[in-house]
């Protein structure tokens, strides 16, 4: 089936592309990043060159499961509108799980990508939404495995020592996580966590997904995702401690 | 393992903690954290930073460009693959 692509010449810049401040963006060479950087300019990309936002306002006007019905048969203004609708959800997830912004941006592409080789499957079981944010989640762990996060042995994958466990909570209660959390201050212990450490934390407490759903996703028990999430949760803890003894710097 | 909870040590009661926590139990009535400040006050620092997580990561916005490098990725993929019926 033929493509319904708009022509619009290359030489006119999406006006949103102005707004945005550039970026310094060290090279990539993932396997996602290769699939979308490697070699020249596609002459196609020049011709059919449009800019989401002008994809969506073409197909504003539309219920969400009619532009999902026409993306599902090939329209690209519907696909474009799509991307709209859930980008930030999408590469927001991205992010929260591997916690650099290039990366997550390639995972984003990656995900899109993967929602248009499958969007004609989708029979809508669970909601579009839910169901995007699955596949999504499932390129990300793919992605993991690629760098070599072995998510099937998540214990010995966290380099696990005897201070990881309960023990190290013995000490006298000199710090209580009392009141609020300084969000920047936890922002930045997640970052600072462990790949597999992180992965359980922000699928469970963040994504709110449960245990059950992550030990499938993850291809491991039920008890390791519930003990990788308590050891991240308690190395969160003692990361907070540290920013309250130090008075919240650094 | 000493597996009543009356006569539990930390080490005990924290060993089981990531079983008690995911059962989704209260814990506020166990008879270890009754009498223990140390691990009631663990669990409490637990407990707020799993909820702060829910406020964690607002949504962001990808750049502009990305949808770019999407579309010309859909294209050559498009390309590559022989026209279908």
């Amino acid at each position: 089936m033929a493509q319904h692509y708009s022509i619009q010449s290359a030489t006119d810049p999406p006006p949103d592309k102005r707004k945005r401040m550039p970026r310094t963006r060290s090279p990539r060479k993932t396997p996602i990043a290769s699939k979308s950087e490697a070699g020249s300019r596609p002459v196609a990309a020049i011709e059919i060159h449009e800019p989401a936002q002008q994809a969506e306002q073409s197909t504003a006007a539309l219920p969400d499961s009619e532009i999902l019905a026409r993306a599902q048969a090939g329209d690209h203004h519907a696909f474009a509108h799509l991307y709209s609708l859930h980008k930030r959800r999408i590469y927001s997830l991205c992010l929260r799980m591997v916690g650099n912004v290039a990366e997550a941006e390639d995972l984003t592409q990656e995900a899109f990508l993967q929602l248009h080789r499958k969007i004609a499957t989708f029979r809508g079981d669970s909601a579009f939404s839910t169901w995007l944010h699955r596949l999504s989640i499932n390129v990300v762990l793919m992605h993991l495995r690629k760098k070599g996060l072995p998510l099937t042995s998540l214990d010995e994958a966290m380099e696990p020592s005897f201070d990881d466990g309960p023990g190290r909570s013995f000490g006298a209660p000199d710090l209580s996580l009392t009141g609020s959390i300084d969000r920047l201050a936890l922002e930045r212990a997640v970052g600072a966590l462990p790949a597999g450490y992180r992965l359980i934390f922000v699928l469970h407490d963040v994504e709110g997904f449960e245990h059950n759903e992550i030990a499938a996703m993850l291809d491991c028990s039920v008890g390791n995702s519930k003990s990788q999430l308590h050891k991240a949760r308690l190395k969160l803890r003692d990361a907070l401690r540290i920013s309250l003894r130090q008075g919240g710097r650094g | 393992m000493n597996h009543d909870p009356k006569s539990m040590s930390c080490q005990e009661f924290q060993e089981q903690l990531p079983d008690l926590i995911g059962s989704g139990a209260d814990l506020a009535s166990h008879p270890h954290l009754q009498s223990c400040d140390l691990c009631r006050a663990l669990l409490h620092d637990l407990e707020t930073i799993a909820e702060a997580a829910r406020q964690l990561f607002p949504i962001q916005q990808p750049e502009d460009a990305l949808w770019d490098r999407i579309e010309s990725a859909i294209r050559k993929e498009e390309g590559s693959q022989p026209e279908a019926e």
